[in-house]
């Protein structure tokens, strides 16, 4: 039973990372319907530029979390504008590649300057550093802290989205763009914001990541970014408490097929999941099925 | 008819256009104040960490080479390719290095499979390929008989993987062990399928195996899991790259078993991930020790510090040995030819580098000595010699 | 008409003959040396990869992100087949069968999951890729991660070009066929074609199956000109290579492909001597030409041998007037 409890703790952290990541691709995929491939460097880039704010600048967390996000929101918004802004009317295949070329693009640019070697975060000190013993299970300070800050962050998330004025411009220009801009929204900035949004909780999720494991590379995004858009996919994409869901659960499978299967497989079954609900409900767990009008 | 010509005229100009670069490149070679070395690592891809480590440690190698006078007057120069970490493109960079380049060694790649591909170009153009980390056993002898071009600096993975086994069934008298391999590299199956022939062998039973890949960075669950089991040590063949986060994982549930692993760990960068606290009963086999005091590898490191601004792991001192013993070679070698530079380096006996002195055996492996560090609060406490291979 | 069309069809013929002809004289001679054929080995190998994926992505109009999975197949059977019985017949046995276990898969996936859209197809076909490269990752007759080695060498540049053209002939007669107009109609509009009463099914299947079969070749060919195969080779990002060869190319255009394959080539030749920032320049790259020429190089155009002989014979009045 405490094995299990344990596995349970552990599956929540994992799903909380998946959970940061997967809504940023959930947002920009709902608005202009791109898998956005360099999405996982910007939370590659957080995590970086948190390891800088504390060692090179000495800052403590919390203020390298905040740069860290400022700054991802900063270089979200650049992709957007340089990127993929020009390329709005080209077929959806063609950002796509322009989107695996940002990535290739950030990942090795990164290389370059910091070198393929894995780097270790600073250890955390004061009540970070601390551990929390119930029976036999095993809770750290650092697993609260991913979680609580998801919850925080998908709370406020959700809260822009369903409450302002920018949220409301969000979701209208996610249903129809067309309709949108002639309602007076302006799309540009709309969308903008979006990548903004999205940039930020990357950044966020790099930096916990960095606290949590300590350890970043410039490769570290890649697999992560592609289970986080599974989760995207997996809880209905452009939906934001069903990233969040997909995170969670995401996170759990693969702690559960480790735990309790054969770990050799755990990446094969979250793909396999994946295929099978595609096929039962291709709009995802908390998606609709729209019609298709001719 | 004029129309069929033009065709043909088209193609042709096409081809010969295409071909007329690759030519051109060729038969410069032989440039009388300069050896060519073939550099052919993972500088992008999966494992650009261990390619660039290595080519870090080659290219000061070489640097100091070449400023010490370089091989009898003649300098060394580097040509460097990057095989993105696939043996499909490290195929064709040697043949590139070797028909165009006209290179009288290849140094590289860093993993086995890579290594593998590059010495049957090897054989059959007869140039010596030299590897600082190919560890698989198959690498310079495999069922069809020995590459006579084919050489390495680094260990097996047979006697890496014995030499732990035994230190854990006589040193630790362990019982009962638990593998975590990377399920993703052959360094990881290799040792992992030695340590297990051993360690049963001499009456320990492996009461679990778990598996995780390559850049994976939460191993709660699989440690969770072991918890449960009863066992004496894990054994944990991989890089610190996630052995250190494994390690630190494992302390903070609370498993405090002695923790075994090869040269793979070694790094400033486990300290660094594992936290030093971590780093108790945590034994490794290894080429030196850091309590030895070599006056060699002490300047290394200082040497190297100087250089890159960063501690050297294992990756970097292998590629250091590894363009120092070519430089050996090259400077035993009667001509300055490919067969010459083979049957030189064939010759090796009691070359000193920092990963220890090694001559090479009749399969062209190095007959080294191997060292168990005992790793206490992160600080290197205990060295263990084990005999010569 | 029908003159015509045989006057032309032995002009490509000739045509296809003469460059095989060209290329292996100049492979006899040694200007083509081991490097360049190994380049022409990769060469070949991206066109079937990307052909085949541009009869599944750009005629038809599924997204597929696991063209690499299907070449694992073919290339650890054909492999395996030929470790086993290294002759020419084991290994023409193990190409076919390579392609025909990699179309099976195809066709088994492709049943349930090609009734999804757009990206949805895609990350489908992606899991399923992962899910192939995790399975071979973890059998014992693919050797794990340590790889498969010592494959027989039997393909050299006459193979390669059999099979090369062999794909491109057959993929541009079945997309003249009604069958691949049907596919055609799907990629336009694919509820228009069904109310047209085109099996939209049953096509996409069949495009699907034959893109997997001619990527199980490609796969073979690698595994016996590369001779080593391990299960990270073919991940996620080598699809990505394919599909980028395909949308540089020009969706919908075979010569396109050919084109962008041949120009991929040369372009990662020449970065080879800027090791440390070839990746980067590589990156940059992509997005500018996507930038500029988001259709990609040929668009949905083909190059036809009237366009050679246009450019003959104006280099031809050019040197008159000279």
């Amino acid at each position: 039973m405490d094995n299990f409890l344990q596995q349970v703790i552990n599956g929540i952290s994992l799903g909380s990372i998946y959970a940061l990541i997967a809504l940023g691709y959930t947002m920009v995929y709902g608005i202009i319907k791109l898998i956005n491939f360099a999405h996982c460097d910007v939370y590659m880039l957080g995590a970086y530029i948190g390891y800088f704010c504390m060692t090179s600048l000495k800052l403590g967390v919390f203020p390298s979390l905040v740069i860290a996000m400022l700054a991802c929101t900063i270089i979200g918004v650049l992709i957007e504008k340089i990127a993929y802004k020009p390329l709005r009317n080209a077929t959806r295949i063609a950002v796509l590649i322009t989107a695996i070329g940002v990535s290739l693009f950030i990942e090795y640019g990164t290389m370059r300057f910091v070198t393929a070697n894995v780097r270790a975060y600073p250890p955390m000190t004061g009540w970070l550093a601390e551990r929390f013993k119930i029976g036999n299970m095993t809770i750290t300070a650092q697993q609260i802290l991913i979680v609580a800050s998801t919850i925080v962050l998908v709370a406020l998330l959700q809260f822009i989205v369903k409450k302002t004025k920018m949220g409301k411009a969000m979701r209208a220009v996610s249903l129809d763009k067309d309709a949108a801009e002639l309602m007076g929204i302006n799309v540009n900035s709309t969308i903008s914001f979006t990548f903004a949004l999205g940039s930020a909780l990357a950044g966020a999720a790099g930096v916990l990541v960095g606290i949590y494991y300590n350890s970043i590379d410039p490769l570290m995004g890649v697999i992560p970014g592609l289970k986080a858009f599974v989760a995207a996919v997996f809880g209905g994409i452009g939906i934001i408490p069903g990233a969040m869901i997909g995170g969670y659960f995401i996170g759990t499978v693969e702690v559960f097929v480790s735990g309790y299967g054969n770990s050799l497989y755990k990446d094969a079954v979250v793909f396999a999941i994946l295929i099978i609900i595609l096929i039962v409900k291709p709009a995802g767990l908390l998606g609709k099925n729209t019609k298709e009008k001719v | 008819m004029k129309k069929k010509l033009s065709i043909l005229l088209a193609v042709g100009l096409l081809i010969s256009g295409l071909t007329a670069c690759g030519a051109n490149s060729k038969g410069q070679a032989a440039n009388s104040n300069e050896i060519k070395i073939g550099i052919n690592y993972e500088l992008s891809g999966g494992v650009a960490s261990y390619g660039q480590s290595s080519v870090d440690g080659i290219m000061m190698a070489i640097d100091e080479i070449n400023a010490a006078g370089g091989i009898d007057g003649k300098k060394l120069v580097p040509v460097k390719y990057d095989n993105k970490s696939e043996p499909a493109e490290a195929i064709t960079l040697a043949n590139k290095l070797i028909s165009q380049d006209g290179v009288v060694a290849i140094l590289g790649p860093a993993t086995s499979g890579s290594f593998k591909s590059e010495i049957s170009v090897a054989e059959k153009k007869k140039v010596p390929v030299i590897s600082g980390s190919a560890t698989a056993d198959d690498v310079t002898v495999d069922k069809a008989g020995k590459k006579e071009y084919a050489f390495r600096i680094c260990y097996t993975d047979s006697f890496q993987g014995t030499a732990m086994a035994n230190f854990a069934a006589q040193n630790l008298s362990a019982k009962k062990a638990v593998i975590v391999k990377d399920s993703s590299s052959d360094y990881a199956k290799g040792l992992a399928d030695n340590f297990t022939k051993t360690f049963t062998a001499a009456g320990g039973t492996i009461v679990g195996e778990e598996a995780y890949v390559a850049k994976d960075k939460d191993f709660n669950a699989i440690l969770t899991k072991i918890k449960g089991l009863d066992f004496d040590v894990i054994y944990l063949p991989g890089y610190y790259e996630e052995a250190g986060l494994i390690i630190k994982q494992a302390r903070a549930l609370g498993i405090d078993k002695p923790i075994l692993g090869a040269d793979g760990f070694d790094s400033p960068d486990l300290t660094n991930l594992a936290g030093a606290s971590a780093l108790t009963k945590v034994y490794f086999t290894n080429h030196y020790s850091s309590l030895d005091k070599d006056p060699a590898v002490v300047k290394f490191i200082d040497d190297f510090k100087k250089k890159y601004n960063k501690e050297p792991n294992a990756f970097h001192a292998l590629g250091y040995d590894l363009a120092k013993f070519v430089a050996d070679g090259l400077k035993r070698s009667k001509s300055l030819d490919s067969g010459a530079l083979k049957d030189a380096l064939a010759e090796t006996k009691d070359f000193t580098g920092v990963t220890g002195s090694f001559s090479i055996d009749e399969n062209h492996n190095p007959v080294k000595a191997i060292v168990v560090v005992g790793l206490e609060n992160g600080v290197q406490a205990t060295a263990e010699k084990s005999g010569n291979k | 008409m029908k003159n015509i069309f045989k006057h032309k069809t032995l002009q490509k013929f000739i045509s296809i003959l003469i460059t095989y002809a060209a290329i292996q004289g100049l492979i006899t001679v040694g200007i083509i040396d081991d490097y360049w054929q190994a380049t022409l080995a990769t060469i070949c190998i991206n066109i079937i990869l990307a052909v085949s994926l541009n009869l599944i992505t750009g005629f038809t109009g599924q997204f597929s992100l696991g063209h690499a999975g299907f070449m694992s197949i073919g290339a650890y059977v054909c492999a395996i087949i030929t470790i086993s019985n290294p002759t020419t017949v084991g290994f023409i046995g193990g190409i076919i069968a390579g392609a025909i276990a990699a179309a099976l898969i195809g066709a088994l996936v492709g049943l349930p999951t090609l009734r999804l859209r757009g990206d949805y197809l895609a990350i489908a076909t992606l899991g399923m890729a992962e899910i192939i490269k995790i399975i071979f990752l973890n059998l014992e007759i693919t050797n794990g991660a340590a790889g498969l080695q010592g494959i027989p060498q039997f393909v050299n540049w006459t193979w390669m070009f059999v099979f090369t053209v062999g794909t491109v002939v057959i993929i541009a007669n079945f997309l003249k066929s009604s069958h691949g107009r049907a596919c055609i109609s799907i990629r336009e509009d694919e509820i228009a074609a069904e109310s047209m009463g085109v099996n939209t099914t049953k096509y996409k299947v069949i495009s699907f199956t034959m893109g997997a079969f001619f990527a199980g070749i490609a796969g073979g060919i690698y595994a016996s000109y590369f001779y080593f195969l391990k299960p990270d080779l073919f991940g996620f990002l080598k699809s990505v290579d394919v599909l980028v060869i395909v949308v540089l190319g020009g969706l919908g255009s075979i010569s396109g492909s050919i084109i962008a394959a041949v120009l991929l080539a040369i372009i990662s030749t020449f970065l080879q001597s800027f090791s440390e920032v070839r990746m980067i320049i590589y990156a940059l790259l992509l997005i500018v030409l996507m930038l500029f020429r988001p259709q990609g190089l040929m668009g949905s155009k083909e190059i036809s041998l009237s366009v050679f002989k246009k450019i003959g014979l104006k280099s031809k009045r050019g040197k008159e007037e000279v």
